[in-house]
């Protein structure tokens, strides 16, 4: 079954196998910054956004995204330029092995399109669903509330 | 100081918040083959038979191996120096199985769902044999677990005692007698998992030379090409072993975990194959950290000084035995180098079990070591009625002090004399006192359901394994002054290929962006024994201080020719005589290639040491525990390590940050429940709690400043020290919270509730 979706900006077409999972398909489009770590929604290496939120793509079958917008980290970022919060990781010291990364730029991207004032703790909570064994998650917390926190606690 | 010291950004910084393609499974090749194992689903058997011909027939598998498709070869899965220190234990695939999780087959088919089909065709008639799921009974069980013929390195079969060890150093039982003081404990630790968020993933491939290549997340590349050629039976020249960036190792990828069997179907059938753990089958068939059950008796004279520490181990080793010495030695090796007593002693028994492999994990038998000997230094300074760090202070290792244990107990065989040339455990302690507001928080009144309470440890670790861990690094000068860095060394996302760049740069008095770094490819990298027992900093950090230096003496000696001088010397990036004329970098690399005295400018050194400095911490834990559930939550660790010179701030806060979790997840969230069978029953991430975000208390991370005259720079150690003493300091909270001292970790909040009396 052919269904239409828009990913990172532009409308393509998937023609998967009943049961593929949106991880699944956008490993295959190379869409690499997309990780496996579970299988099972535990780890959210695999965070993508779906209509402006967070979800687990291991978690999401490709036939249900039928006329909804995906977007993973390889549109956040030009040639040239670094999104605001890829910066913060970067100079904040946020990516250790940088595998669970991705996922967390997404989780918080997702909290912030919700475009209401941030509290750390709206961050940690953001966050509670990217697992991480490197980072004890100190310091993407704080590279993620600085920039949410920007203009007054209202980044949007 | 230039580059050293400062928050340099990482080299690999940018790919990684882009998402960027650098992870071992990031490609895609043509044609290649998904392999998938058969892991035992009994704890101990007998294969009868294995029948694979419905398995065969299906479509889209290509090739089924069973252990009749190899000669019987014993090996060992560490990645360790050669020869290995451990016993030989292990096939690649076996006619018996040892644990739920061990292989018993392997499959390569056209995808993952053939793969994974074609195990479900495949018919094992087993004959079960009697297990020992409790390592205190392996010893007499009465039958052992391991073959007799073809296994090499095993200390006793009979006994399933996979290794031993025992020290001695004055009379210990002569001190304990005469001591004023003696206190004993008995504790246990549990399996842990690494739980790595990326999961082990191999891929091969022939090359154009039909050479094997193997790209997989991996500590120790060198050491799976060895491992590799050896089962494989083909030469070491003929594989080429690439880590790419990798997603988190902390000694699970110490491992040679799946290399052989994905080279194997290479080799057999030409076509790439690629192999990825589930997250269930790391959690069942990987590696853990290996329990033990340790007891110290500590003597202590009428000044509360240490007179003797007498210290023995039961290790459960697994089904097999890859890190089973020296996992033990490192146990009696920190637990002996922290205090200083005249007396020591040490025994211990490695076993085999029916249960899950212990491997290498972060910490590497520290944190064995330090639970048990923390907790019971906590209530000796209770009995003795002195506050707990004033006792730790008085004993501590001082700068000079001997520290014997290191002569007498090395890896695998007798060590090397160790000397302490660095520690500032006891600034560690002070500053820890202050920002953790010990002295307020120790002694409060306190009523109602929530209770609180302080607590304190103090661990040291190594830096590296003296006399074995070799490390080496290439250097070679371009035309503007910058300089290809090439080192064996394996960055598994500590970051360390940035601090290798910057001890480079530091030499070479360039920038950071001027040192362009490779590691880890054994066609295009020398040689490093690889990225294990907090090796890196200090083995191979030297070997590339050495290398830059060797580079700079002969950026300086064409400097000379090229200005038909005398001497002359380094300034900035310029050579410059006495009489003023000078000539850069640049234009000194421009001449060597192109027109004069012309030469490829460059260095290149190994460095080994005989030497480990220990790293120090001392870490303070404020627990609030809930007396009607029993459930700990940490409220807030103060964690100061003395790690020398720090190299990268920012990178060594995030290991300590990163270490502190894992430490409170083994206390108090990370369970490995099996039934009866031996099953894992928690084979999930939600099931088997590693802390998450939200399980986060505040941190509070601080370096001493201290220099350790042997290290680069002044460097020690960073990597493994912050795990061994959180929980201890945790569990020493609770014990001041509510005054129930616990001995078994982790703490299971029924029987903690159980243990409280509250008198109110």
């Amino acid at each position: 079954m052919n269904i239409q979706f828009e990913l990172n900006g532009k409308m393509v077409s998937a023609d998967s196998a009943p049961g593929t999972t949106l991880l699944e398909y956008l490993r295959n489009e190379e869409l690499y910054s997309v990780k496996h770590g579970c299988d099972h929604g535990e780890c959210g290496a695999c965070t993508v956004l779906l209509n402006n939120r967070s979800v687990n793509a291991c978690l999401t079958l490709i036939h249900s995204v039928e006329g909804k917008k995906i977007e993973t980290l390889e549109s956040f970022s030009t040639h040239e330029h670094l999104h605001e919060m890829q910066e913060a990781f970067l100079h904040d010291g946020a990516a250790q092995c940088g595998f669970c990364t991705p996922g967390m730029l997404l989780s918080v991207e997702a909290l912030d399109r919700e475009g209401n004032k941030v509290t750390k703790a709206d961050v940690k909570d953001a966050l509670n669903g990217n697992l991480c064994r490197c980072t004890g998650y100190v310091k993407p917390i704080e590279a993620a509330t600085r920039i949410l926190q920007k203009d007054g606690g209202d980044s949007k | 100081m230039k580059v050293i010291g400062k928050d340099i950004l990482r080299v690999d910084g940018e790919s990684l918040v882009r998402g960027k393609p650098v992870f071992t499974d990031d490609i895609k090749l043509k044609d290649v083959l998904y392999v998938k194992i058969l892991h035992s689903p009994v704890a101990h058997a007998k294969i009868l038979s294995i029948d694979t011909s419905k398995a065969e027939t299906l479509d889209g598998v290509i090739a089924v191996f069973t252990h009749e498709d190899f000669k019987p070869h014993y090996y060992t899965t560490a990645g360790q120096g050669y020869p290995e220190p451990g016993p030989r234990d292990m096939r690649i695939l076996d006619s018996t199985v040892r644990f739920v999780g061990d292989r018993v087959a392997f499959v390569a088919a056209e995808s993952v769902a053939i793969a994974k089909q074609a195990l479900e065709l495949i018919d094992v008639e087993y004959e079960e044999l009697p297990c020992i799921f409790d390592a205190t009974k392996s010893m007499t069980a009465g039958f052992a677990l391991h073959p007799t013929t073809g296994t090499t390195g095993i200390h006793d079969i009979e006994k399933n005692i996979a290794a031993h060890l025992d020290a001695e150093l004055g009379d210990v039982d002569a001190a304990l007698k005469s001591s004023d003081h003696v206190f004993e404990g008995t504790y246990s630790t549990p399996f842990v998992q690494m739980a790595h968020i990326e999961p082990h993933i191999s891929i091969t491939w022939l090359d154009n030379n039909n050479r094997l290549v193997i790209r997989t997340s991996t500590q120790v590349p060198h050491h799976v090409r060895r491992i590799v050629a050896e089962v494989l039976d083909i030469p070491i020249g003929r594989i080429r072993v690439i880590k790419p960036r990798i997603g988190g190792g902390f000694g699970g990828k110490q491992e040679i975990l799946n290399e052989e069997v994905v080279g194997a179907v290479t080799l057999k059938t030409g076509r790439p194959a690629r192999i990825e753990y589930t997250r269930e089958e790391e959690l069942y068939a990987a590696r853990v950290r290996h329990p033990e059950l340790v007891t110290f008796k500590l003597g202590f004279d009428e000044n509360q000084l240490l007179t003797a520490i007498d210290l023995n181990i039961l290790e459960d080793c697994g089904a097999y035995g890859p890190h089973a010495l020296t996992v033990m030695s490192v146990t009696s090796q920190k637990a002996l180098s922290m205090y200083k007593a005249p007396n020591i002693r040490v025994n211990g028994d490695g076993v085999y079990t029916n249960l899950p492999i212990g491997g290498a994990y972060r910490g590497y038998g520290a944190p064995q070591a330090f639970f048990p000997l923390e907790s019971l230094m906590d209530e000796a300074a209770e009995q003795l009625g002195i506050d707990p760090i004033e006792l730790r202070l008085k004993n501590v290792f001082q700068v000079g002090d001997d520290v014997p244990i290191a002569k007498i107990l090395g890896e695998g065989r007798e060590g090397f004399p160790m000397v302490l040339y660095s520690t500032e455990i006891a600034a560690c302690l002070e500053e820890g006192r202050e920002l953790s507001n010990w002295d307020a928080l120790r002694h409060q009144t306190q009523t109602g359901r929530y209770r609180t309470g302080i607590g304190v440890a103090v661990a040291g670790q190594g830096s590296g394994i003296p006399g074995i861990d070799m490390g080496s690094a290439f250097i070679k000068m371009n035309e503007d002054a910058s300089f290809n860095l090439q080192v064996g060394a394996t960055d598994l996302g500590t970051g360390s290929d940035t601090a290798l760049a910057q001890i480079a740069a530091e030499v070479l008095n360039v920038d950071i962006e001027k040192i362009i770094v490779y590691s880890s490819d054994t066609d295009m990298t020398p040689f490093d024994t690889g990225a294990y027992a907090s090796s890196t900093t200090y083995i191979s950090g030297t070997a590339v201080l050495k290398a830059a230096e060797k580079c700079k003496t002969m950026i300086l000696e064409q400097g000379i020719k090229l200005l038909q001088v005398e001497e002359a010397k380094i300034v900035d990036t310029d050579v410059v005589a006495p009489d003023g004329q000078s000539i850069s970098y640049a234009d000194i690399c421009m001449k060597s290639f192109y027109t004069e005295e012309q030469a490829q400018i460059m260095g290149t050194a190994s460095h080994l040491s005989y030497d480990s400095p220990p790293p120090f911490n001392a870490t303070f834990a404020e627990v609030e525990v809930d007396t009607l559930t029993g459930i700990t939550r940490v409220i807030k660790v103060v964690s100061v390590t003395d790690a020398g010179q720090i190299i990268n701030p920012k990178m060594a806060e995030g290991q300590i940050e990163g270490g502190i979790p894992q430490s409170l997840g083994m206390a108090l969230s990370e369970f490995m429940p099996f039934d009866d069978k031996g099953r894992m029953l928690n084979l999930d991430l939600n099931s088997y709690h590693i802390y998450t975000a939200q399980d986060m208390p505040e941190l509070v991370v601080r370096f001493a400043k201290s220099h350790e005259p042997t290290g680069p720079y002044g460097a020690k150690a960073v990597a493994e020290i912050p795990i061994n003493a959180p929980a201890p300091a945790v569990t020493n909270a609770i014990y001041n919270a509510v005054g129930v001292r616990i001995k078994h970790l982790p703490v299971k909040p029924g029987e903690l509730l159980a243990n409280i009396q509250l008198d109110d």
